[in-house]
């Protein structure tokens, strides 16, 4: 069980701590948190899976994209107790120990990856789209990459990736 | 960022969802949360109790009834909406507006219902569902009752609904002639609020028009009724002089304020364009 604590502030005791389970990346995690805790946090101080990123904080870039139950989500702008339940994917849950996801080995080959901050998200939000249109357009890919901001602006190259790891899932 | 401590409770009944409003705990119901998780985060908001209604069932719907009515449950995603085949089918100013509302991350969680609830000044729905004559239905101790839309905006995020009630669907009355229309809207970037955002929502009766919504977003302090423009379309075809007049009344009708987004005389243009635009479209569908 984990246990999350990371809100240092003084506590008023008459906020209940809720335990919840969440499946993360296929395996069940039971935490307890305060209701305020955001699932971005959970996940990058709790869990310590550092690879979903905070950019603004504010609900526009995307950075913190996660599927939730398959849908992208920015996890900033959702509480962790409302994942209770649920299953969460997060950049970590696309690799397996000896082998990239397309998505990812479409980021080497097309240098889909420049400062790399808003990888995570846009990996998560290309693999949403590719899990419910294997072969998109590349207006289709711009289209759902529009809620994901890349500041190093360099769309071009992610798009190309996600074309080319559509093609490669294709071949499998 | 994180929000101030709350309570937070996520009932599996509407009814249980109402009594706990009852409490006065300063509650705030929480559907989609991509309007409310971030004023909490900002602390704009500091609800004592937040009342997490997703676990309800019943809300997710949007579905015509026996009279053609449109109804659209508390839950149903914007998401759910853009992908819609029957808002393609019979409603073409929300499906037009649709894929337009923030970025497809934040439209798979939040709802229409809830962007009415917020009553945001910018709203996108807010404009859509006044030129459709729509209504929301909230229920409370008391039952339910529905509310005009355009009787729900009390001011800049307020609403009409009492402590105690909730949201549960909007409701588009039916098409009494064929419905046509749009919602046109420039955004300097994706998720960006509007610039200038126009609803169109028309109803024909062998070429004549029967009916005409006209709402503007982004173009003064709140959503604006273009009813000048409504009345100079009804009871006539839609020619290309009665649809330059109803441009030219929406445009007057708009008080757009020079700002980062454009100037005054560029925003009241736009209106000018998307109006003529939405009705072209409109007339050639008719045709």
């Amino acid at each position: 069980m984990t246990t999350v604590h990371e809100i240092h502030e003084e506590a008023t005791g008459d906020v209940p701590i809720r335990r919840i389970t969440i499946t993360v990346n296929g395996e069940r995690r039971v935490v307890e948190c305060e209701p305020r805790l955001l699932l971005a946090h959970l996940l990058r101080q709790g869990l310590r899976l550092t690879g979903t990123h905070l950019g603004c904080d504010t609900t526009n870039c995307g950075a913190c994209t996660v599927l939730v139950d398959g849908r992208a989500v920015k996890s900033c702008t959702m509480l962790a107790v409302q994942a209770d339940g649920h299953e969460v994917t997060t950049v970590e849950g696309l690799a397996t120990a000896s082998e990239l996801h397309p998505l990812q080995e479409g980021y080497r080959e097309e240098h889909g990856l420049q400062c790399g901050f808003c990888t995570p998200g846009m990996m998560l939000s290309a693999k949403a789209l590719l899990d419910e249109n294997p072969d998109p357009s590349e207006e289709d890919v711009r289209w759902a990459l529009s809620g994901n901001l890349c500041r190093c602006t360099g769309y071009q190259n992610i798009v190309k990736s996600v074309l080319w790891a559509a093609a490669k899932l294709r071949s499998e | 960022m994180y929000p101030s401590r709350f309570r937070y409770e996520a009932p599996r009944s509407l009814a249980e969802a109402l009594d706990l409003l009852r409490t006065g705990d300063e509650a705030k119901v929480l559907a989609g949360g991509q309007s409310l998780v971030p004023l909490m985060k900002l602390r704009f908001a500091a609800p004592g109790l937040v009342v997490d209604i997703n676990n309800v069932p019943g809300l997710a719907h949007h579905e015509l009834d026996a009279e053609g009515n449109l109804h659209v449950g508390a839950l149903c995603r914007h998401a759910d909406l853009e992908r819609s085949q029957l808002l393609k089918a019979v409603q073409p100013t929300m499906a037009a507006a649709a894929p337009l509302i923030a970025d497809p991350i934040v439209r798979n969680r939040g709802t229409l219902v809830g962007s009415l609830c917020h009553a945001d000044p910018q709203g996108d729905w807010a404009s859509v569902v006044l030129a459709l004559d729509g209504a929301i239905v909230a229920e409370g101790p008391a039952g339910r009752r529905t509310i005009a839309a355009r009787d729900f905006v009390l001011g800049p995020f307020q609403n009409a609904l009492a402590p105690d009630e909730i949201a549960v669907e909007a409701v588009i009355p039916a098409p009494r002639g064929t419905p046509a229309g749009g919602y046109l809207k420039l955004e300097r970037r994706v998720g960006d609020f509007a610039t200038v955002g126009v609803a169109v929502a028309v109803e024909t009766q062998a070429d004549m028009v029967t009916r005409a919504g006209i709402a503007l977003t982004g173009v003064g302090g709140s959503t604006i009724e273009a009813t000048d423009a409504e009345h100079a379309l009804v009871g006539g075809a839609l020619t290309p002089d009665r649809v330059a007049e109803a441009a030219d009344l929406a445009a007057a009708a708009a008080r757009p304020k020079t700002d980062h987004r454009g100037t005054a005389e560029f925003k009241r243009h736009l209106v000018r364009t998307f109006v003529v635009r939405a009705l072209g479209r409109t007339g050639e569908e008719a045709a």
